[in-house]
């Protein structure tokens, strides 16, 4: 009997990919970094390194260092800016003929996020937006030190900011959410109910590591931001949570480094996955995540990676 | 640039805590050009997390050699790797040194290696000597620092391919007592021309500071070659950036080699040896 090939296209609002595997913001560079490696052509999505109005130089170094099974990183969004982006990055970007998701923020104001989305709602090759509301290495505009208060710790402020950029972008607009809060299930229902089409989850844990021989902060603007497979049980959990509250699809990560580790995040209620530190120890992990699912799919009789989403057995 | 499994061919202790390691890395071994890198995975589990940047040292037909010092946890659980297993390596990686400099302007080349700094600057010598074919009157000059006699690597094999070697030791134990920047002091001191030199250096961030005060003095070219915690090795992360004149850049994609005019030497607490 003739096997069917297991189905692996998404959709993300009215966004289809043809598969779920994503790599994450920051974490794949432009994607030229990555074209000697992978057939780029092969990811569901890329979605890029935060964007800003403005360019921004970023932290000092020591920006990263390595923990158990993880890093601490705070580059504090070094990028060009939009205006060097549109020109010199996205070119690059629509070669390659993936779906691509432009990841935006702004330090200051939500006029900024507005005005960026404006920016990008006329470019054709742009997919969709995400909105980087959860970067934890921004430093707080009053005190000028690290960890400011982060619009995804506040359920008010991620539904005023959501609506307003809803309102000036027909793309697909994901909000990304934070790990660094009491409930990640209320700023999920507000992002939702403000009109977001999907979520991403999670971005970074504030943590901070100590050089205990000189007592120094290992990262140059103390506290940081964790990732790597450290995270991974916290991010299946939150992903978990908020799946059984939210109707709109979720894009899991954090601590994805092989295929076992990116179906628990389907299991758990993940429409589709990011990968995102992973890259950094594998360069073509996420093109053999995407045949590893395959793989797990047929071998399960499981037609489609739609029905493995939410399809965690709490019963024992 | 690849990813390669690269067969070890052979690991082996140099003296108390340095190591030089072999594998067979057909594909990077074709590209590399002298100053560029390896990432080495040092095994396939998450301890360590991050992959680990070497200078390529030498290269030899498919086979690339790299010269370690074991300084931490990862370099210590390299050193155990056996002859026969598989090493996950990417490279090369980075810009490399500007070598054709001191061929096409016919200026004799320096070399100033500060400890393991070392590593990179043979494979840049065998290089600058094959290019040179007999202008031997522009053969390598090589100064090695180290802080004691046993630390000095790779004297005997520069002067094999024709550099002519000094030594500068910390407590005076071989050659030269005193910092490999005094030495260069000195040497640049009896040359009529100083000018009629290229500089290439590597090894701590403060000797490289000091290397660049020198031959700024003198107007001299000089390439660096600068270390510094890296996550991704290839330019995605945006964690491994140094100051320049033009802001900042990526020590792992724009260097590690950069002209020493164009670093903004400030303070560094952390990184280099
Ligand atoms: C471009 C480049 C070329 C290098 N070439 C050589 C070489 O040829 N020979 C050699 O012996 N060493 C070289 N180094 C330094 C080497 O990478 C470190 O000694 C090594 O990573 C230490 O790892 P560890 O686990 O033993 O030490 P640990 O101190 O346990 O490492 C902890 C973390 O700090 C990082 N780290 C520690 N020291 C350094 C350092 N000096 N520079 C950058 N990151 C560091 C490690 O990569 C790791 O992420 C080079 C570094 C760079 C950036
Ligand atoms: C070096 C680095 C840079 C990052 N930069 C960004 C960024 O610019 N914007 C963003 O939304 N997330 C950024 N992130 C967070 C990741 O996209 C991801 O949410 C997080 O690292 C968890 O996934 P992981 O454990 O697979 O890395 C960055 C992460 C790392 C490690
Ligand atoms: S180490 Fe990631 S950009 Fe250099």
């Amino acid at each position: 009997m003739l096997k069917r090939q297991a189905q692996l296209s998404v959709y993300i609002g009215t966004l289809k990919l043809k598969n779920p595997v994503m790599v994450a913001s920051g974490t794949f560079g432009y994607a030229e970094e990555f074209k000697d490696y992978m057939d780029l052509k092969k990811l569901g999505a890329i979605v890029t390194k935060t964007v800003t109005l403005k360019p921004r130089q970023g932290n000092p170094v020591p920006r990263t260092c390595e923990t158990p099974a993880g890093m601490l990183n705070s580059i504090g969004l070094e990028n060009p800016g939009i205006d060097v982006f549109i020109d010199k990055k996205l070119p690059f970007f629509k070669k390659i003929g993936v779906p691509i998701i432009v990841s935006i923020a702004s330090e200051a104001s939500a006029e900024e996020f507005i005005a960026l989305a404006e920016r990008l709602d006329g470019i054709q090759e742009v997919s969709g937006l995400e909105l980087n509301i959860s970067c934890p290495n921004l430093k707080d505009a009053k005190s000028g030190r690290g960890s400011h208060a982060l619009i995804a710790q506040d359920a008010q402020a991620t539904q005023r900011l959501v609506k307003m950029v809803r309102k000036v972008t027909k793309k697909v607009l994901i909000t990304k959410l934070s790990p660094n809060v009491t409930s990640i299930t209320d700023i999920a229902e507000a992002a939702e109910d403000a009109g977001s089409d999907a979520l991403s989850l999670i971005n970074t844990l504030t943590a901070l590591c100590i050089d205990v021989k000189s007592r120094r902060p290992k990262i140059a603007t103390i506290t940081a931001g964790l990732s790597g497979p450290a995270i991974r049980p916290v991010a299946v959990r939150m992903v978990w949570e908020v799946y059984k509250r939210v109707k709109i699809p979720l894009i899991g990560m954090g601590g994805i480094t092989d295929t076992e580790s990116a179906l628990e995040f389907f299991i758990a209620g993940a429409s589709a996955i990011s990968v995102g530190t992973g890259n950094f120890l594998n360069p073509k992990v996420s093109t053999e995540i995407i045949g590893g699912i395959t793989q797990y799919l047929e071998k399960n009789n499981i037609r489609s990676i739609k029905k493995l989403t939410g399809s965690l057995l709490c019963q024992r | 640039m690849h990813l390669e499994k690269a067969t070890l061919l052979y690991n082996k202790p140099l003296g108390k805590n340095y190591f030089r390691l072999a594998c067979n890395a057909a594909k990077i071994a074709n590209d590399a050009v002298p100053g560029q890198f390896v990432s080495v995975k040092i095994n396939n589990t998450h301890e360590p997390f991050l992959r680990r940047p070497f200078g390529i040292h030498k290269v030899d037909g498919c086979r690339i050699e790299i010269l370690y010092e074991a300084v931490g946890e990862g370099t210590r659980l390299l050193s155990k790797n056996k002859q026969g297993s598989f090493l996950d390596i990417l490279g090369p990686l980075g810009n490399g040194y500007d070598y054709r400099y001191a061929l096409i302007r016919h200026k004799t080349p320096v070399l100033v290696a500060g400890g393991m700094g070392v590593a990179p600057l043979f494979f840049l010598a065998e290089k600058l000597v094959r290019s040179l074919g007999r202008k031997v009157r522009h053969s390598p000059r090589v100064l090695l620092g180290a802080k004691s006699k046993n630390q000095i690597l790779c004297e005997k094999e520069f002067k094999k391919i024709g550099c002519s070697v000094t030594i500068a030791t910390d407590n005076g134990s071989a050659g030269f007592k005193g910092k490999v920047t005094d030495l260069l002091k000195q040497t640049l001191s009896t040359l009529d021309c100083p000018l009629s030199t290229a500089l290439y250096a590597c090894g701590p961030r403060p000797m490289l500071a000091e290397v660049s005060r020198i031959s700024r003095k003198h107007g001299i070219f000089t390439q660096v070659s600068l270390e510094e915690h890296m996550a991704c090795g290839i330019g995605a992360c945006l964690g491994c950036v140094v100051k320049t004149k033009d802001g900042y850049k990526r020590v792992c994609k724009e260097g590690p080699v950069f002209n020493s005019e164009e670093i903004v030497w400030e303070k560094h607490t952390k990184g280099g040896r």
